[in-house]
């Protein structure tokens, strides 16, 4: 049973993962991305869109589905998706310089709406009874895992049996842990971040860095939300049911005090707090909403310990939520 | 001209709307050579080193280096002529080492292993003291004053300009600073450094040029001239301003100031056992280079910077009793029944709320008055308009934002409310700042009239010729200490600007010769 | 002596802050901001769905005020919107990003529930009134009280905590859902005390929403005074605008931070009561339904002003009502609002751009002097 929790813990923290991910890349340039929630289920329903509209290609053509097409296309109409999201928000905060929280909080309206307006329609378009597209053969294509997983007991069931994208989020994850903090660019997006000025005198272009940084993060974000549908969910997109993932996955950037490393470890601890109810045995309805409360119970008090002890590295970027314009010092 | 100058200004000359910073300014350093740009506050030396910097553009005249003309119109450009400017305020990183920050913002590979040893390298060339992984957060205003300099050595500079780079050094960090400034001459180095402190002059430069009020007035040989000479080139002849000063009128003591000690965030002494009396019906001025406390030393008083030790006792005209003022708030001292009117160098971010109208700024000294929960727009108003009426304030109406008036009106607004109070004691911080001529005066004859009033004025100032005609006593502070106090009517620009160039600590080791200005404080 | 060609580093456009431009032109920005957002959607519509936008818009306007039960409904909402934007209004007028409105309304709502369910037969109809409306508001005082403190003493991120705050409160009303859930187990709370109406609000007249319009009407008006008129509304603005003005004028600036964000608290408590007592009579985690959120960009949308904020918070409503009707009357679903109020806020904060910064494009500067 062990196991089984630990791999039903690291399904629910991908997505929290690459949202995360993505949105310490943006926090880092100094920008508070509240829209992420919005980012990720866009992405999500992008991928859908892809999927969709190659399944049905394949199924009116009569042929079978080619698996690198039909990873790649609901791939990179995820990724499309999730950077017109991005751009909206730099163009707005950073070009515009519009207030960052309002700015990110319309976004989250607008991607929750634009998600569950595509996916009524095509709810719609396919007549269903139940309220849900169910892209099953895709998914298939996403979930497959290592042939040979099965075959080594719980070693493949707690690191092989994953579908490739558990794997991505790791690899992007550890992949900007080293950008951070061992590249030039990630010590200029740092810098950018903590102070624009001296990073603006150091003649590094800070436009640039908050508009890459914003729209990358953007991108790995709705990453996690097509992980949710093609992966955890086996291809099924119902309305709404991405849930507050989103905003847990702000919350992760916290509790990793925005160093993407940890933030792999804590994905997997949120993940199994949000499920670890199903695991106690005997425990009723009521005491589950509690449980479901933990992950946000630690950012905070993650938040209040690295607020008390003012230990500078633990704090989030200097500049964060606030746009920068050069003459105005 | 035999061998080429390192750099070379000819006649440059910056505007700013109407104020001109630099006005014909002619000047050049050789390699291996220190030259020094002395000059008062505002003389337009960081103006002039600006434009050499890339960070201002002149209006004309022209730039030399190795004797070619150049333009510099960017930061870039700059480094590309292996010019480096360490500026006043650093512009670093927090929490990054100091190799991040020394590599920050350029193009090569990077190598954090290589590029300590490379800062290693540097600081042993020249000897800094330098941890290349220390944090920017943990370091003293000295270390990140090196991580500056590397910065720029790191880049290859030969040019190197440093503004102001003592006023936040100790005497024994200075004496190491420019143990490093020589060698980095005997290296090849052409090294520019702007500060107003003579000594340091002296004993480091070997050529000094003296900017006032930003005209160019001469090179001269370090070895050829001395303090008084200097002192005579930066602060001119004085200039007469007709401001009338009457006696004072029975003064008696109103605030004295006994020993008082501040430190501050980074803990560094600020204020160093400063004690002084201001007296009712007197002008008190406060002389010195800006950033030598003047601005804690008043808030010290107002209650809003935070003392270690000493004591502020005020003798109340009216109970006859004293309070010790130390370490209270602004609403406690209030409540004592001290009425202390405070006229901050910063008028916007503090005295006054940019956004708000006049009205509302009005208020922010009285609006507790009364009993109901709300405010009381009545007497502000009429405040406002009396201000206006009697200030001649130039704005289209009381309800129009402080922020969009001029200076000069902003700070008719802001001094006219303090002097509403109806204060015992008035403290102005660079009260006429950025102000036109008749502004100015304005400003002076309220003083006046305060100090008729029986008002105990602290004027904190810097342009000695206003100190020496509007105040009855000059109290001189340099880095924190009082260096001296004179009788305006007596004192001269020199004896003050010798004051203000000079530290109690020098004093010390310094020895005799500088004794007789410390008598004067008996 | 000739000059070697000055190369201009300068880019071809240049922005600059701009001093504040008259309130009219101000508005006109917003207005054409506005129009040009509706036809934006309205080319959005033509693109999604091929049908004509003037009858979207026609059909919107029947959406919003087609029937008398829509009128009522529609000043419902926006009566409850406006109250949890006046709520928000004071903090971020003292530049405290209080993101946590929808936890606190729901704990508010949570606080009714549990008056209404727990003390529904105890006490008599005015005094239960009156403990819910107490308890409502106490219970939303106290979930803005925490961030504040921690705010003022350890100056801890407010965006974030407020945040954090209203999942917990989601997660709670979750648990007491359960917990009270008729029938047990049920997962559903549904209508409490339908048979004795026990902590109910009084139905006026015989509008039943009557009476939670005209408490915020109150409210708005008493916010508008307090914040134009009073001490403590002057003291926040000093301490929004500048900390060191509020320090130099001898302003205790925790004490400030803690009492507004009580104030936000306990007028979004009272939203949550409004809500639960006043409208649903019952309480589910979408209770709040996402208002917490849409409240901070009315209230920024008005620039903190009551007054605008009546506007701004119709504005909102109405287009939500009347994209909702669009998505019946064609067929479409109900998100398709969400899409249309998203581009219009885009389109408004856009603007405030125009408003705040003023573009000046490069002279085109004339070659050398000596020619």
């Amino acid at each position: 049973m062990i196991t089984a929790f630990i791999q039903r813990a690291v399904m629910q923290g991908i997505p929290l993962l690459y949202g995360s991910t993505g949105e310490i890349i943006t926090e880092k340039s100094g920008h508070l991305n509240l829209g992420i929630p919005g980012i990720m289920y866009v992405g999500g329903i992008s991928g859908v869109i892809g999927a969709f509209a190659y399944e049905n290609a394949c199924t009116s053509a009569g042929h079978g589905m080619n698996g690198a097409l039909a990873i790649l296309i609901p791939f990179l109409s995820c990724l499309l998706g999730s950077l017109l999201m991005g751009l909206i928000y730099c163009f707005l905060t950073v070009t515009l310089r519009a207030n960052q929280n309002v700015t990110g909080l319309a976004l989250t309206t607008f991607g929750v709406g634009f998600g569950n307006f595509f996916g009524g329609s095509l709810i719609k378009l396919t007549g269903s009874e139940l309220p849900s597209i169910t892209l099953t053969k895709t998914s298939d294509f996403f979930r497959t895992s290592l042939p040979f997983a099965k075959n080594l007991g719980w070693f493949g069931q707690v690191f092989l049996s994953y579908g490739f994208l558990a794997y991505l989020a790791v690899a992007i994850s550890i992949a900007a842990a080293i950008f951070l903090s061992r590249t030039r660019k990630g010590l200029h997006l740092r810098a950018v971040g903590e102070n624009p000025a001296t990073a603006d005198a150091a003649g590094i272009n800070v436009e640039r860095y908050k508009y890459l940084s914003t729209c990358i993060g953007s991108m790995i974000a709705g990453l996690g939300g097509l992980y949710y549908v093609m992966d955890y969910a086996n291809g099924i997109w119902s309305n709404d049911a991405f849930g507050d993932r989103g905003w847990l996955a702000i919350a992760l950037v916290i509790f990793a005090v925005w160093k993407p490393g940890i933030a792999i470890l804590g994905s997997f601890l949120f993940g199994g707090l949000y499920i670890v109810h199903n695991y106690i045995p005997n425990l009723d309805f009521s005491k589950q909403e509690l449980f479901k409360m933990a992950p946000y119970l630690v950012t905070i008090l993650v938040l209040v310990i690295i607020s008390m002890r003012k230990k500078r590295e633990n704090q989030p970027p200097q500049h964060l939520g606030l746009n920068y314009f050069r003459e105005e010092r | 001209m035999a061998a080429n100058a390192a750099i070379e200004l000819k006649n440059i000359t910056k505007t700013f709307g109407h104020v001109c910073a630099n006005h014909n300014v002619s000047l050049k350093v050789n390699r291996g050579e220190i030259l020094s740009i002395l000059g008062e506050n505002g003389s337009g030396k960081t103006t002039l080193m600006n434009m050499i910097a890339g960070i201002y553009f002149p209006d004309s005249g022209s730039i030399f280096i190795d004797g070619k003309e150049v333009v510099i119109a960017s930061p870039k450009d700059a480094f590309q002529y292996k010019i480096g400017m360490i500026h006043q305020h650093f512009k670093l990183v927090d929490v990054f080492t100091a190799t991040e920050n020394i590599v920050l913002g350029l193009e090569e590979k990077y190598d954090v292993k290589n590029a300590s040893a490379k800062v290693k390298e540097i600081s042993e060339k020249y000897g800094f003291e330098i941890d290349p992984d220390k944090k920017i957060y943990e370091m003293s205003v000295s270390e990140k004053q090196t991580v500056e300099i590397i910065k720029v050595l790191y880049r290859g500079a030969d040019i190197l300009i440093l503004d102001e780079p003592t006023a936040v050094l100790t005497p024994q960090e200075t004496q190491k600073l420019f143990a490093v400034l020589r060698r980095m001459r005997d290296d090849g180095k052409a090294i520019i450094i702007i500060t107003h402190k003579l000594h340091e002059v002296l004993s480091l430069s070997d050529q000094v040029a003296v900017l006032r009020k930003g005209e160019y007035i001469g090179t001269v040989k370090t070895a050829e001239t001395n303090e008084t000479l200097l002192t005579e080139m930066m602060v001119g002849k004085k200039i007469s301003l007709n401001i009338t000063r009457d006696e004072p009128k029975h003064p008696e003591d109103r605030l004295v100031v006994e020993d008082i000690t501040c430190m501050n965030r980074d803990g560094a002494t600020i204020l160093d056992h400063v004690s002084f009396t201001a007296r009712s019906g007197e002008i008190l001025g406060i002389a010195g280079i800006a950033g030598s406390g003047q601005r804690e030393l008043l808030e010290a008083i107002a209650g809003l910077q935070h003392i270690d030790s000493g004591s502020i006792l005020y003798h109340n005209p009216k109970t006859k009793q004293t309070d010790n003022l130390r370490d209270k708030t602004p609403l406690q001292i209030r409540a004592l029944g001290v009425r202390l009117s405070f006229v901050p160098e910063d008028r916007l971010g503090m005295g006054l709320v940019g956004n708000m109208d006049i009205v509302d700024n009005m208020m922010l000294r009285s609006y507790r008055r009364g009993k109901t929960m709300f405010l009381q727009r009545k007497p502000p108003k009429d405040l406002a308009e009396t201000i206006i009426r009697q200030l001649e304030v130039v704005t289209p109406s009381v309800s129009t934002p402080v922020r969009r008036l001029s200076g000069g009106n902003v700070q008719k607004v802001l001094v006219g409310r303090e002097i509403a109070a109806v204060p015992t004691v008035l403290m102005a911080a660079y009260p006429v700042r950025g102000l036109d001529i008749n502004s100015s005066y304005t400003i002076y004859n309220l003083l006046n009239e305060q100090k008729k009033n029986g008002v105990a004025v602290i004027f904190v100032g810097e342009d000695l010729d206003v100190l020496i005609e509007l105040c009855d006593r000059i109290m001189v502070i340099g880095s924190g200490c009082v260096t001296g106090v004179v009788d305006g009517r007596t004192a001269t620009k020199e004896e003050i600007g010798l004051l203000m160039t000079k530290s109690v600590h020098e004093d010390m080791e310094g020895g005799a010769d500088h004794v007789k200005t410390g008598e004067k404080n008996a | 002596m000739s000059k070697p060609e000055k190369k201009m580093h300068e880019p071809l456009i240049h922005l600059v802050k701009r001093d504040a431009i008259p309130w009219y032109q101000a508005w006109a920005v917003r207005i054409i901001a506005v129009l040009a957002a509706l036809i934006f959607s309205g080319i959005i519509t033509i693109i999604l769905t091929g049908l004509n936008p003037l009858e979207v818009y026609q059909k919107m306007f029947e959406g919003a005020f087609g029937t008398d039960r829509r009128i009522w409904n529609l000043f419902q909402n926006v009566a409850i919107l406006l109250c949890i934007s006046l709520a928000v209004t004071p903090a971020f007028k003292m530049r405290f990003w209080n993101i946590g409105a929808e936890g606190q309304v729901l704990i508010g709502g949570l606080a009714s529930t549990a008056c209404m369910i727990l003390l529904g037969n105890k006490l008599s109809q005015p005094v239960l009134l009156l403990v819910i409306v107490v308890t409502s508001i106490a219970a939303g005082a106290v979930w803005a009280l925490l961030p504040a403190i921690f705010k003022a003493y350890w100056n801890t991120n407010e965006t974030l905590f407020t945040l954090m705050m209203n999942y917990i409160a989601i997660q709670l009303v979750s648990y007491f859902v359960f917990v009270w859930s008729v029938p047990k187990g049920s997962g559903k709370i549904g209508i409490i005390n339908g048979d004795t109406q026990a902590g109910w609000l009084p139905v006026l007249g015989d509008q039943k929403y009557l009476l939670n319009i005209l408490i915020v009407l109150v409210i708005t008006i008493a916010m508008y005074v307090y914040l134009r008129f009073s001490k403590q509304g002057y003291e926040i603005s000093v301490v929004g605008e500048s900390e060191n003005t509020a320090r130099y004028i001898g302003i205790n600036v925790k004490k400030v931070v803690i009492r507004t964000m009580l104030i936000s608290g306990a007028i979004c408590g009272l939203a949550g009561m409004l809500l639960v007592s006043g409208t649903d009579h019952s309480i589910t985690r979408d209770t709040a339904g996402g208002r917490g959120f849409t409240a901070i960009m009315v209230s920024w949308l008005a620039k903190f002003n009551p007054l605008y904020m009546v506007l701004t918070a119709f504005l909102i409503v109405f287009l939500e009502k009347g994209a909702s009707e669009i998505s019946t009357a064609f067929r479409l679903n109900d998100s398709f609002s969400e899409i249309i109020t998203g581009i219009i806020i885009f389109f408004i904060i856009g603007s405030e751009f125009f408003i705040n910064y003023a573009i000046r494009f490069r002279k085109i500067r004339k070659g050398g002097k000596a020619q």
